[in-house]
């Protein structure tokens, strides 16, 4: 890994550093007849990753989608950096970002455009310099001219992780940052993401199917079966607890009813 | 520039930045109404001919398409740029950043603006080189007809989004085909008189037919047409507000249904 870096470079966090960066509070999503989330409670803390782990239509980017306002829960609460969602949504997003391989950036425009429009959208202070410090620190400088659509899969995904981090967000949701990336490209982002919240204390919520990387990145986990927690802990608590070498083996056991958890003494 | 200004501008400058890039869409912009305007000089030259005053059958014809030309280019500004959000796959992203609603709205009208000056200010020149049709010749209060033209794109491409966000993609064709719906009521090229009597209250619920009314007034009496300006002014504000309530409402249906996050689909 490098030295210091600057991909959080300049933050100055702008909230008391004891508050829970995300504190959602019984948080239910129906649609008509299906329960897509289901009562769901959980405190992200500066500084920590919690993982969402679970199968498909476990409720995974339905609590993302939440969090970002992108949805309108049925019932519960969520405070991100201490405002209220369903009332100041708007306060807690411009501290927040965001990233999917399923969300595109604009493919026609290059990579510089499209961090300028992201920029000017969160209102980047020294947006120039702040795009070529991350296209320094994420291998971007020889592509910023280039149309994002022109891209490889893995720049693609340094550059939706430029996006995400140009603002340098308190907050940071990923819905499968490394999906569809070589081993090589998604270490890459790991390291990235390790070190962004090492030097900003950034709280980050990560989706993914992928154990290793859970268990690389995240403090806590929190395991999701048809909307609800099942069970959540460290990655170590979790392997203790179902008597496991690894996360995939706890992720099959929960998904398959195979065996439950030992009790908690 | 404010927060809610650079915001705003960043929507633009996305924009911006992908006709810089594409000739196609550039081109585009003054296709259509070039290609009407030939078609109707044309039309209006060979009318000209046949009946007594040549001057006054070309200035009802070409005042006619021009000014119509105005609502259509402002509708389709509006809506095919938030078309263009669509169809990138960004729609996510822009919703999770701190730009407010309206501020998009202000983006995309501000985009119609720049779309209708280079779609019709082509159209314009050469109706006046071609047919040696001065439009400006209406005098000041043209700018009161294309004031009112621009507004009524505006309040139809917000219910066209409105629809896309309740029905998805699906109803994307309406982005060019709605306004073409209303040519026959909106008395571009004859007078309300001239439709049905149970046609014509519809016809004069649209800001579209006092415009024209008015501008028929001055070409062929010479008066300035006040009680249709103010028709026409009262309209579009009464539209307007229609729009922007169910833009809202349709915004947070979406929200509520998970609209926004497959809007495309």
């Amino acid at each position: 890994m490098r030295g210091r870096s600057s991909l959080g470079a300049g933050r100055v966090r702008a909230y008391a550093p004891r508050m829970d960066a995300i504190r959602v509070h019984d948080l239910t999503k129906r649609y008509r007849e299906t329960l897509a989330v289901d009562a769901i409670s959980f405190a992200v803390a500066p500084g920590q990753t919690v993982g969402l782990l679970g199968g498909n239509g476990a409720g995974k980017t339905t609590t993302i989608a939440l969090l970002l306002g992108l949805l309108i829960p049925t019932a519960g609460s969520i405070h991100v950096l201490g405002h209220d969602m369903a009332r100041d949504r708007f306060a807690a997003l411009a501290r927040m970002n965001f990233s999917s391989p399923y969300v595109a950036l604009p493919a026609r425009i290059s990579v510089r455009e499209n961090l300028r429009v992201y920029g000017h959208l969160y209102n980047v202070p020294r947006l120039e310099a702040r795009i070529g410090e991350l296209a320094a620190e994420l291998d971007l400088t020889e592509f910023l001219d280039r149309p994002a659509g022109q891209l490889s899969a893995g720049q693609k995904t340094r550059v939706a992780l430029a996006k995400s981090l140009i603002n340098r967000p308190d907050v940071l949701l990923l819905d499968e940052p490394t999906a569809s990336l070589d081993p090589d490209s998604a270490d890459l982002v790991r390291g990235w993401l390790e070190r962004y919240r090492a030097e900003s204390g950034c709280a980050i919520l990560l989706a993914s199917h992928n154990m290793a990387e859970v268990e690389r990145l995240c403090t806590q986990v929190l395991m999701l079966k048809k909307g609800r927690i099942v069970d959540r802990g460290s990655p170590d608590e979790l392997l203790a607890r179902y008597g496991r070498e690894d996360l995939e083996e706890v992720f099959l056991d929960i998904a398959r009813n195979r065996r439950q958890a030992e009790p908690v003494a | 520039m404010t927060a809610a200004l650079r915001r705003v501008w960043g929507l633009m400058y996305r924009h911006l930045a992908l006709y810089r890039r594409s000739w196609p869409r550039l081109l585009e912009l003054a296709y259509w109404p070039v290609l009407q305007m030939c078609i109707w000089g044309f039309t209006a030259t060979f009318l000209a001919q046949r009946m007594g005053d040549a001057a006054i059958a070309a200035g009802l014809l070409l005042g006619g398409v021009l000014l119509w030309e105005v609502a259509l280019r402002s509708q389709m500004g509006v809506a095919i740029s938030f078309l263009e959000e669509l169809w990138s796959r960004n729609l996510g992203h822009v919703f999770v950043s701190p730009l407010r609603p309206w501020e998009m709205v202000a983006a995309l009208i501000g985009m119609s603006v720049i779309r209708l000056v280079i779609g019709v200010a082509p159209a314009i020149a050469l109706a006046w080189a071609l047919y040696a049709f001065n439009l400006f010749a209406l005098g000041p209060v043209l700018v009161l007809f294309f004031a009112n033209l621009m507004v009524m794109g505006w309040w139809v491409a917000l219910g066209v989004v409105a629809l896309i966000l309740r029905h998805g993609a699906g109803a994307e064709a309406l982005a060019w085909s709605v306004l073409f719906g209303l040519t026959p009521i909106s008395a571009v090229f004859y007078p309300v008189a001239v439709l049905p009597v149970w046609v014509q209250p519809l016809a004069l619920a649209l800001p579209a037919a006092h415009v024209f009314e008015g501008m028929r007034a001055i070409l062929l009496h010479g008066t300035l047409p006040w009680p249709h300006l103010a028709a026409a002014i009262g309209l579009n504000a009464a539209w307007m507000g229609a729009a922007i309530l169910v833009f809202a409402r349709q915004f947070r249906a979406a929200r509520e249904r998970g609209a926004l996050l497959n809007v495309g689909e």
